[in-house]
């Protein structure tokens, strides 16, 4: 097995042991990138000088007898996370050459354990995009199947994992934005409830609705990298002051008398059949291992995906509005006057999908708008909200499905945004009612394609939504296959 | 005057606290160009901002001040607009929820109490600012993030001023009070304290507002009262010709004395208000308000009828003493030390003024004559060691030197001699030279009196008692 192939935990044993070390470790994967990114194009920005100085500083740290989990860890931030002096993009060519002058505080925290960042991973631009296809750096192929999408918007850090070009990554979820690319890439990808990791340096797409979290190869990794940017930040006021769980230490839990709720609007007609597949043997295993699954209602589904692009772009409306060329990023040139130089930098700066979402947001904000859209919405989500509160008086957990199907093709949907923002459906309701969830491998597609399996918790109910995901791992082996790159 | 004035104020405060509404920077007046700031002021990609919570603490008082109710679950919104130095492309403020509402100011004008509704006093960041760069062949701007993000609070009047004097007025209480709520410094030159005045004009005896026109940014109150007069009769004129007046926003010019338009309503914005979703709500409980009501100063309304009540001092000696807050304070230490009001009224309200006036407008917080001093200058008096005369010319020593007056008297021999011996040597030496005036005075003529005190007290170089003085010219002329 090569290093670039361990897991934070495996490579954690070997560098405590001393049989690898880090520099070892970050040379590999560079080179691994080196090899098969030009193929996957996961990284928009790869920093080689910067890893290796950070990968010394790990080993000096590791001889000194001083490792935490991610000491020495080879791992890769999507391009949303701000970097002290690594150009972060946010895959838009508004901030093309953007080079931050501090680090968020996700990033300060892998720092602090000894993290190495190997570079910045693509996505879609602001976030915005179930496929990867809208940064402005080009589209991510899945390396499970170079002409389909790895998901998105955190397509990179999934196909990074994917192609095992960095031990793990953080991503971004606003409607499903880890999750959904999990399932694409196989891998693991853990939305934590709002709240529960610090926004604070993170780009903002919708405000009320992102939460950083990990893509890895397995949970006992998703807990792991939790653990470590999980907490409290007086930086940012909506984070949550409650204390931060040993994830892993309750991983083995099991499921024994667990009750697993099966929301009936998430298993409707029209689901793929290998993913309906993939879902029925899920519930069977988990039936074996002794939960008990009932069906729950979340009355209110239908209306999530409406009511998330209303707010979800009213707050992009805004949290956009500081791309105007003033003071950072792309400034347009011969323009004559103030207006004409915002406008001309925000039209040459901005992709079609960025500037759709702030059309609809403007409008859903302006003025007569106003409440028949966003206050509306805002309505309408405290009702969906109110269904997950209800279903889990009844279940500890939510079981679905991610996305209704297998990864699509590149340029399959891009005609057709409406089909487009469907595709996360099922992930979106999570964001509205700011809860957490899990994406885990859960089979493939008759075609080789991966399907990945939802796992939805209580507020701050990560530990048990990841030993639930546990419980499944150990008992199938699809985290373990490989994509063919 | 066929038209009355209907006038509404918007106060824009700036609070003194140390570090800015949503960041730990420095908000400092006039230091070098963006070095006050931070990625959360400078509105960089990935920013938060965290509210300070001094700012609420500053707006509960104003709000207690000034008779509103305090909202006990507050949002902060997103107001949206383009500008250049508007870091974020939206100013923090309060909209649908503001701190404070439904409050009231009483003025006066003319010896009549009025009352003026306080709409509502809300939270909110203010903007950076252009700097026009004064260089041969350059036209651009440069942007100063110094002032981004520092706190200020928006403080809405009703409509219910009906001359330029009550707007004055009201805005003098207001800025009185926000000084002494040490909440805000007042300066007006530096923007510290700014008003917008909407003014609209109506037939005399309508109930129906006209159409208003808003005065932005105005600096001083001479210019504010200037501003409100000149549009009162541009309006006049404009309806007088049988035109309407444009609803607008209008900028005063203190060279001209006159307003002109800066925006017309056509270019009025949609500014899309809405919750900041990065701001929780701030929930204020009960006893957090009973807390801030407990540091609630004296204010001057109260301040005064004290004076006048319980120290018995004329109602206009207490209207100057409590003018400001550290007038106030040095007359009520003095008084603490020498406990006679009206004589400590007197020397305040005279030479300390006077000596501050004429020192350049001195604060009273750097009179080198401390209340202790002072006190210990009026009990010399009040013993008869020096007159009251010998006083002034004491004060004016301890005014330059801030030497106790004790040391002063002893220096310069300045005690007052109240010795009988030597006072009668005097007063017959003044009498045996003016013999003349001596045949008058008792021929009669009893103001020559003055003239016999003013030799002896001449005689003495002033330091004779005068008590002593008339006592002893009494006697002898009479006698």
């Amino acid at each position: 097995m090569e290093i670039f192939d361990l897991t934070i935990h495996e490579l954690h044993e070997k560098l405590k042991a001393k049989e690898v070390s880090s520099v070892e470790a970050t040379r590999a994967m560079l080179e691994r990138i080196e090899a098969v990114d030009g193929q996957v194009n996961a990284y928009i920005t790869v920093t080689p000088e910067q890893a290796l100085v950070e990968a010394e500083a790990a080993d000096k740290r590791i001889a000194a007898g001083d490792i935490a989990p991610l000491t020495g860890i080879p791992v890769g931030l999507k391009d949303i996370f701000i970097t002290k002096g690594i150009r972060t993009t946010c895959g838009s060519r508004i901030l093309e050459n953007f080079v931050p002058p501090y680090d968020g505080t996700a990033v300060a925290k892998l720092k602090e354990q000894g993290a190495v960042i190997v570079g910045k991973l693509n996505q879609d631009e602001f976030a915005m995009g179930s496929s990867n296809e809208s940064s402005y750096f080009g589209p991510v192929k899945n390396p499970w199947n170079l002409e389909c999408t790895p998901g998105g918007s955190s397509g990179g850090s999934a196909a990074a994992i994917a192609a095992r070009t960095a031990t793990a990554t953080l991503g971004t979820d606003t409607g499903g934005s880890i999750r959904q690319p999990a399932s694409h890439c196989s891998c693991v990808g853990l939305k934590p409830t709002y709240g529960r990791v610090s926004r604070y340096g993170v780009i903002a797409y919708a405000s009320s609705l992102d939460q950083v979290g990990p893509l890895t190869r397995d949970v006992t990794d998703a807990a792991l990298l939790l653990g470590a940017v999980a907490g409290y930040d007086p930086k940012d006021s909506t984070s949550v002051n409650t204390p931060v769980p040993d994830y892993v230490a309750g991983l083995a839990t099991g499921v024994k008398g667990l009750k697993i709720g099966l929301p009936k609007q998430y298993f409707i007609e029209g689901l793929d059949p290998d993913v309906k597949r993939a879902m029925d043997e899920a519930i069977a295993l988990y039936k074996s291992l002794g939960a008990e699954l009932r069906e729950v209602s979340l009355p209110h589904t239908e209306y999530a995906v409406a009511t998330y692009y209303l707010i979800a772009t009213a707050e992009a409306s805004s949290n956009l509005a500081r791309y105007d060329g003033v003071r950072f990023g792309h400034r347009a040139e011969d323009v004559r006057g103030l207006k004409e130089m915002f406008a001309k930098t925000r039209a040459e700066g901005f992709g079609s999908e960025v500037k759709r979402r702030i059309m609809l947001g403007t409008y859903a904000l302006s003025s007569g708008y106003y409440d028949a859209y966003y206050v509306k919405a805002q309505k309408v989500r405290t009702l969906i909200m109110q269904d997950f509160l209800n279903a889990f008086n009844e279940v500890d957990v939510l079981l679905t499905p991610i996305a209704p199907t297998p990864p699509f093709k590149i340029g399959e949907k891009l005609a057709d945004p409406l089909q487009m923002y469907l595709s996360d459906i099922f992930t979106i309701p999570v964001n509205l009612a700011g809860t957490c969830g899990i994406s885990i491998p859960a089979g493939f597609s008759a075609g080789g394609l991966p399907i990945g399996l939802q796992l939805i918790g209580k507020p701050f109910g990560e530990a048990t939504v990841l030993s639930t995901a546990y419980a499944f791992e150990r008992e199938t082996q699809w985290h373990l296959k490989k994509a063919p790159l | 005057m066929k038209y009355q004035v209907v006038i509404g104020l918007e106060v824009h405060t700036q609070l003194t606290t140390n570090t800015k509404i949503f960041c730990g920077c420095s908000t400092r007046f006039g230091a070098e160009p963006n070095s006050q700031t931070c990625p959360v002021c400078l509105g960089f990609p990935g920013a938060l901002p965290v509210l300070n919570k001094q700012v609420v603490e500053n707006a509960i008082l104003a709000g207690l001040a000034t008779n509103c109710s305090i909202t006990q679950r507050n949002v902060f919104a997103r107001k949206n607009y383009f500008y250049p130095d508007l870091p974020k492309g939206y100013q923090i403020s309060q909209f649908d929820l503001p701190i404070c509402q439904h409050g009231h100011l009483d003025i006066e004008v003319d010896g009549e109490t009025k009352r003026i509704g306080i709409t509502r006093i809300h939270m909110e960041e203010d903007a950076g600012k252009l700097v026009h760069a004064d260089i041969p062949g350059v036209d651009d701007s440069c942007v100063d993030l110094n002032r981004a993000c520092t706190p200020l609070l928006e403080i809405v009047s009703e409509p219910d001023m009906r001359s330029p004097d009550e707007a004055i007025a009201y805005l003098k209480k207001l800025h009185q009070i926000v000084m002494y709520l040490g909440i805000c410094d007042g300066n007006l030159e530096e923007g510290s304290f700014r008003c917008d005045a909407n003014v609209s004009l109506m037939p005399v005896g309508s109930t129906v507002f006209g159409t208003r026109a808003e005065l932005k940014n105005i600096n001083s109150f001479k210019f504010i009262k200037q501003a409100i007069e000149y549009e009162i009769e541009r309006q006049a004129e404009i309806l007088d010709d049988g035109g309407k007046v444009i609803q607008e926003t209008r900028l005063f010019d203190p060279n001209t004395g006159t307003t002109r338009s800066m925006r017309g309503k056509e270019e009025a914005h949609d500014y899309r208000y809405f919750p900041d979703p990065d701001l929780v709500p701030v929930l204020i409980p009960d006893q957090w308000i009973e807390d801030v009501r407990a540091t609630l100063p004296e204010l001057p309304e109260a301040k005064r009828a004290r004076y006048v009540a319980e120290l018995g001092l004329p109602e206009y000696d207490a209207e100057v003493l409590v003018s400001s807050r550290e007038l106030a304070a040095y007359y009520e230490e003095t008084v603490a030390l020498f406990p006679q009001a009206k004589t400590v009224s007197n020397w305040v309200m005279g030479e300390v003024s006077r000596a501050l006036n004429e020192d350049n407008n001195r604060s009273i917080t750097d009179c080198a004559v401390t209340p202790a001093l002072l006190a210990d200058l009026l009990k010399l008096m009040e013993k008869g060691t020096i007159s009251g005369k010998i006083a002034k010319t004491v004060f004016d020593e301890m005014y330059k030197t801030g030497k106790a007056p004790e040391k002063i008297v002893e220096e310069k021999g300045l005690v007052q001699v109240s010795d009988t011996g030597a006072i009668e040597a005097m007063v017959d030496e003044v009498l045996k030279n003016n013999p003349a005036q001596v045949e008058q005075y008792r021929g009669g003529k009893e103001t020559v009196f003055g003239f016999f005190v003013g030799q002896v007290m001449r005689a003495s170089k002033g330091k004779a008692n005068p008590a002593v003085v008339n006592e002893l010219l009494l006697k002898k002329l009479n006698g």
